[in-house]
């Protein structure tokens, strides 16, 4: 019984995250801007890094830790890089 | 040993993360995480503007319970703004003075605005010291310039300075 | 680890986790549905904010329980992503005002308060 609810919402969870991950996808083919862009590649890495969480919960393993940090760690270089570079034109001055 | 632990509170929350992070308390992993520490906070010694200093324990307390209040409220201000397919928020600039001017209650100053939906810190001017904000749903300008002083800036002034 | 989920938990668990991404997708639709970039900046963060938070206690809620012992993980990540994502917010928000300044000089168009 109770492992049937928890299945139910985490099902329910992931289609709600694969909908937000959707909508930044959108956001990010359609622009118009860099910036646009740039800002959906941010929301869609958090937006992985929390369907990972909701993973390991369904799955009852805490390996996908490791793999959420490393998504969050690359996001935040990766959208600081690209912000410099809108910024500046070059990435290290 | 003031030389080897330039930052003892840094040192000792980068030991917890290292314990935390491995989820063991074993004597190897305290060793290890202890030569982490040293050696990262030595490191951020040479970058750090300066050191932190927290006045009052209390206020940053104070600080922690209001700005979790203020993200809980703003989060359904603007999922209630999100799900109105009629709602065209009225959103603006606003250009404030501050009287905070410690780095670091600028930088706390400037991550609770922006974490907060509904709130976005743009940019500093640190000649003036005034801040550029945009706000999703801005009605009236004074108010939110008083609500940042009185619920923010104060309890910061209160922490930093 | 233990067989039998107790009910108060899956109950629990479920409701932070359908709370939390829904408060995340409503997020990413409001990337969307917002029709400018200022707009849009406020969107993200409530998936950083309290949707990902939500989920995130939810697991660590989850783990606690079921491995009989305090994990925390979700605590360092929850830190992380609530401290960097205004950082990326802000330089993207200052690279945005920088172009749109060199575009309003190039126009002839200049806005006054930005």
């Amino acid at each position: 019984m109770s492992q049937m609810i928890l299945d139910w919402s985490l099902f329910a969870a992931q289609l709600m995250l694969g909908v937000g991950m959707l909508a930044t996808l959108y956001r990010m083919v359609r622009g118009p801007r860099a910036q646009d862009r740039i800002l959906a590649l941010d929301a869609l890495y958090v937006v992985g890094l929390l369907l990972l969480v909701t993973l390991g919960i369904r799955t009852g393993s805490t390996i996908y830790f490791e793999l959420a940090m490393l998504i969050g760690l690359l996001g935040f270089v990766g959208t600081v890089a690209l912000a410099k570079f809108l910024m500046r034109g070059e990435v290290i001055e | 040993m003031k030389r080897l632990f330039p930052y003892p509170v840094l040192a000792a929350a980068l030991l917890i993360l290292w314990l935390v992070l491995q989820q063991s308390i074993g004597l190897g992993q305290i060793l290890l995480g202890g030569a982490v520490a040293i050696v990262v906070s030595l490191a951020a010694a040479a970058v750090l503007p300066g050191r932190v200093r927290f006045r009052r324990l209390f206020s940053l307390l104070q600080l922690v319970v209001v700005a979790g209040i203020d993200i809980i409220r703003s989060n359904i201000a603007v999922l209630l703004i999100l799900i109105n397919p009629r709602a065209e928020p009225s959103a603006g600039f606003i250009k404030m003075e501050l009287k905070l001017t410690n780095q670091f209650g600028l930088a706390v100053l400037a991550c609770l605005l922006t974490a907060t939906p509904g709130s976005a810190w743009l940019e500093y001017d640190g000649e003036r010291n005034t801040v550029l904000i945009h706000v999703l749903d801005l009605i009236d300008k004074d108010e939110w310039i008083a609500t940042v002083r009185h619920r923010y800036e104060r309890l910061l002034l209160e922490i930093f300075e | 680890m233990i067989d039998e989920l107790p009910l108060w938990l899956a109950i629990l668990v479920s409701v932070c986790v359908v709370v939390g991404a829904g408060l995340t997708m409503a997020g990413c639709l409001g990337l969307v549905r917002f029709p400018d970039f200022y707009r849009r900046i406020h969107a993200p963060t409530m998936g950083t904010s309290m949707g990902g938070g939500l989920i995130l206690l939810a697991s660590a809620i989850f783990f606690s329980v079921t491995q009989q012992r305090l994990v925390v993980h979700e605590l360092v990540i929850f830190l992380f992503v609530t401290v960097t994502t205004p950082v990326t917010l802000m330089l993207l928000a200052r690279a945005t005002l920088f172009r749109d300044r060199i575009e309003e000089a190039r126009d002839g168009s200049a806005d006054k308060d930005k």
